[in-house]
């Protein structure tokens, strides 16, 4: 039609429509080449898989105004250091009973999941474990039959049995320890880590 | 006039016969989020009620999953519905076509019936295969996946091959293009990773690129082709403003991903792409609502589908209030910080859900219901001044805006609890989860969403029934009918 002036004519906007989306695919398409490679495993912000052998620390970084994990001297997981290869079976069998039982529906990790039970990102250095040399032991126990187990905090919701084996939650309490070594840019913020050796 | 008019399947298309039975299994799955949905929420206030049986991670899966699974119904069902008047064709797959149908629905009833009965797994790929995935609102085992791309190939093969016989007009190019991103993005899904920043990384891709992105965009085909039907506005102007919302939409939702890359290891400079370009994703959500009412307005609100236009124009209010307001209120970083998956991700999820994508489905069936009785009149003066279809909005609206309003209570008080105070422990958690006013928002949630559960009923009651006895025929009232032509 003659008389519609260009900025409101169907072609203009169909275009424009064309090129803001190419454009945007574009960037999203850099940034993901980008992105997926600093969170590979071992990079820089997403630890390597051995990381398990390694005491892992939450603290302040007063330049990034905000905590980050730092990794420690040698503290193997269940006392027995592992390979690079067994490191990331561990973990990677845990992520898959993590996958295989839902728990992200009732927790959330990362921030991300459900929200009927605490987040599990800092899991593995949440002061409800007692002390660093039981948390181990009273992690498996608890994940094996958290009905028993259950602390309450004064209230009745309990975590559901899911039958965990021993070597299930023993392989989750590994990849916990791993997700608690991602830099995650000061999420949770303001956290009160467990107190470990090293720690003053 | 005719006096013996046509209705039910006598009155429609093959594309509109095959909608109809997309729609009445969407409707279904409707009521089964709804009834899961309270279930999980009762949880919340008895966490004895079914523990150990039934339990809450169970229920919020079939909650969560039976909505996507419904709006996707919805959707296809939509589609097929608006083809073959759109491209001025019948579909070319029909046979095809039915067959995605029953091989979608059996697959639908064998995953929820192993979520519910089985539940778990071990921990071993084979459990994602063929249990449950573990993903939220993607728990369907990859076995389902696979099913579900097929189904979906079918469909855009029908789709596209329908427009390319007939006639393209630009929904109809639209809509093809945003199809092939809906099924893509789904893809990013489908594969295992031990590596959890890398899992929620492309899990997003699927979660986000959908709902702020190709979803929008669809349903933004359907509003357009539903202010042609509802009130005859003038294709030309509805298709220019389809362009502007979809360079809007993408120009800011695409890289609006970002907001949901602040705290999961991905690099920082997400937190600046992610909060600017996610806050401007509310943009065209305006634009939409000015477009929706501001042809409303030009029609003077006569249509000859009230109910259609009622449940469309609360789709506008919905999606700008629910996604845009709601999604801007903890989109910028130095919000989110605190507010990441707490409550107030919930308030804000079913706000956008509802408000986006339930009504525009809602609005699609009053349109299919008015043919199926044969295009009687649903504008003004119905049989029984039309009482459910007025109650079912209002319960419905009021009852989900009733919850979005409760969860945002507890949110606030579970934020300043839990993070604020207590530094995000488990022990911050519970003293938050256990809180007085926390606690009276689940309580109310719960009654509202009773509320909102009288109001589904209601509207199933409708569907069934509404223009039974009508005899008018639909029309739109003349000057607006030539202005349409
Ligand atoms: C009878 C009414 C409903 C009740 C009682 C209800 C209850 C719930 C509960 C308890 C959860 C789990 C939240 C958590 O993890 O703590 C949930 C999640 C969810 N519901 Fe509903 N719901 C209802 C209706 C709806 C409707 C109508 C929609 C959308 C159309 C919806 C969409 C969602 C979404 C998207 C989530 C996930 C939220 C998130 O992860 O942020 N729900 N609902
Ligand atoms: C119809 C469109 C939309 C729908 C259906 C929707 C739905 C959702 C849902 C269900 C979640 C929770 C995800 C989870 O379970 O973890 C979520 C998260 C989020 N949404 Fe939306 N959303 C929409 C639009 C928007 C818009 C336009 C914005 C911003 C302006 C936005 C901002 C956010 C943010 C920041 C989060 C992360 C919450 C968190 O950190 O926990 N959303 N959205
Ligand atoms: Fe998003």
């Amino acid at each position: 039609m003659s008389n519609v002036p260009w900025w409101a004519s169907e072609d203009f906007w169909r275009k424009t429509a064309i090129w803001v989306t190419a454009g945007m695919a574009v960037v999203l398409i850099v940034l993901t080449f980008d992105t997926v490679k600093v969170i590979t495993a071992g990079h820089s912000r997403v630890p390597a898989y051995e990381v398990i052998n390694k005491r892992i620390y939450y603290r302040m970084n007063t330049k990034r105004q905000f905590q980050e994990p730092v990794i420690g001297e040698d503290a193997p997981l269940f006392g027995k250091m592992l390979s690079p290869e067994e490191a990331q079976a561990m973990v990677s069998h845990g992520k898959m009973t993590l996958q295989a039982r839902n728990c992200a529906s009732c927790h959330t990790i990362l921030g991300n999941g459900a929200y009927y039970a605490p987040d599990l990102t800092k899991a593995w250095l949440d002061p409800a474990w007692a002390g660093e040399g039981a948390r181990e032991m009273l992690m498996v126990k608890f994940l094996m039959d958290p009905t028993t187990n259950a602390r309450g905090y004064g209230g009745k919701r309990r975590m559901p049995n899911l039958h965990l084996t021993e070597e299930e939650a023993k392989a989750v309490v590994a990849f916990l320890k791993w997700t608690s070594a991602i830099d995650t840019s000061g999420f949770p913020r303001n956290f009160t880590p467990i107190l470990q050796e090293g720690d003053l | 006039m005719s006096t013996a008019k046509l209705t039910g399947s006598a009155a429609l298309g093959g594309g509109q016969r095959l909608a109809i039975k997309y729609f009445v299994v969407a409707i279904v799955l409707f009521g089964a989020q709804i009834l899961f949905g309270l279930l999980a929420g009762f949880q919340y206030l008895q966490p004895d009620f079914l523990y150990g049986v039934v339990d809450f991670s169970v229920n919020r899966m079939v909650h969560i999953n039976a909505m996507v699974v419904w709006m996707l119904f919805g959707f296809i069902g939509s589609i097929y519905w608006l083809i073959e008047e759109e491209s001025g064709t019948e579909v070319v797959g029909l046979a095809l076509g039915n067959l995605g149908f029953w091989l979608f629905t059996i697959a639908v009833a064998i995953v929820v019936v192993v979520y519910l009965v089985i539940q778990t797994g071990p921990g071993t790929i084979e459990s994602i295969w063929f249990i449950n995935e573990g993903r939220e609102y993607i728990e369907a085992p990859r076995w389902a996946d696979v099913g579900i791309v097929v189904c979906v190939l079918i469909f855009f093969y029908n789709v596209a091959a329908t427009f390319m016989k007939g006639r393209w007009t630009g929904i109809g190019g639209v809509l093809v293009l945003d199809l092939v991103a809906v099924a893509g993005m789904y893809l990013a899904g489908m594969f295992y990773s031990p590596n959890l920043s890398m899992d929620q990384f492309w899990w997003w891709w699927v979660i986000h690129l959908w709902v702020e992105a190709t979803w929008e965009v669809l349903v933004g085909c359907i509003m357009a082709w539903g202010l042609i039907k509802t009130l005859g506005a003038r294709r030309q102007v509805v298709t220019t403003w389809l362009y502007i919302e979809v360079a809007l939409m993408l120009g800011s939702g695409i890289l609006g991903l970002g907001h949901h890359y602040f705290w999961i290891g991905t690099p920082e400079y997400w937190l600046t792409v992610g909060g600017f370009f996610s806050a401007l994703e509310p943009v065209p959500l305006v634009a939409m609502v000015v477009h929706a009412v501001y042809d409303s307005g030009v029609h003077r609100f006569k249509s000859p589908n009230h109910p259609a236009l009622a449940w469309l124009i609360a789709h506008a209010f919905g999606n700008f209030f629910g996604a845009g307001v709601w999604g801007f209120m903890h989109t910028l970083p130095q919000v989110n910080i605190y507010t990441h998956g707490t409550q107030w991700s919930a308030s804000h999820g079913h706000f956008a859900f509802f408000g986006a994508y339930a009504t525009m489905n809602i609005a699609v069936f009053y349109l299919a219901a008015q043919k199926w009785r044969g295009n009687v009149n649903f504008g003004g003066g119905l049989v029984d001044n039309g009482w459910k279809w007025k109650w079912s909005l209002g319960l419905l609206n009021g009852g989900v805006l009733g919850m979005v309003m409760a969860l945002l209570v507890s949110g606030y008080d579970q934020v300043f609890i839990e993070r604020a105070l207590e530094g995000a422990t488990w022990a911050g958690f519970f003293k938050a989860q256990y809180s007085v006013w926390y606690l009276q928002g689940m309580w109310w949630r719960q009654l509202f969403g009773y509320m909102t559960a009288a109001g589904f009923f209601l509207l199933v009651w409708d569907l069934m029934t509404i223009g039974v006895r009508e005899t008018r025929p639909a029309a739109f009232h003349t000057e607006v009918a030539e202005h349409a032509a």
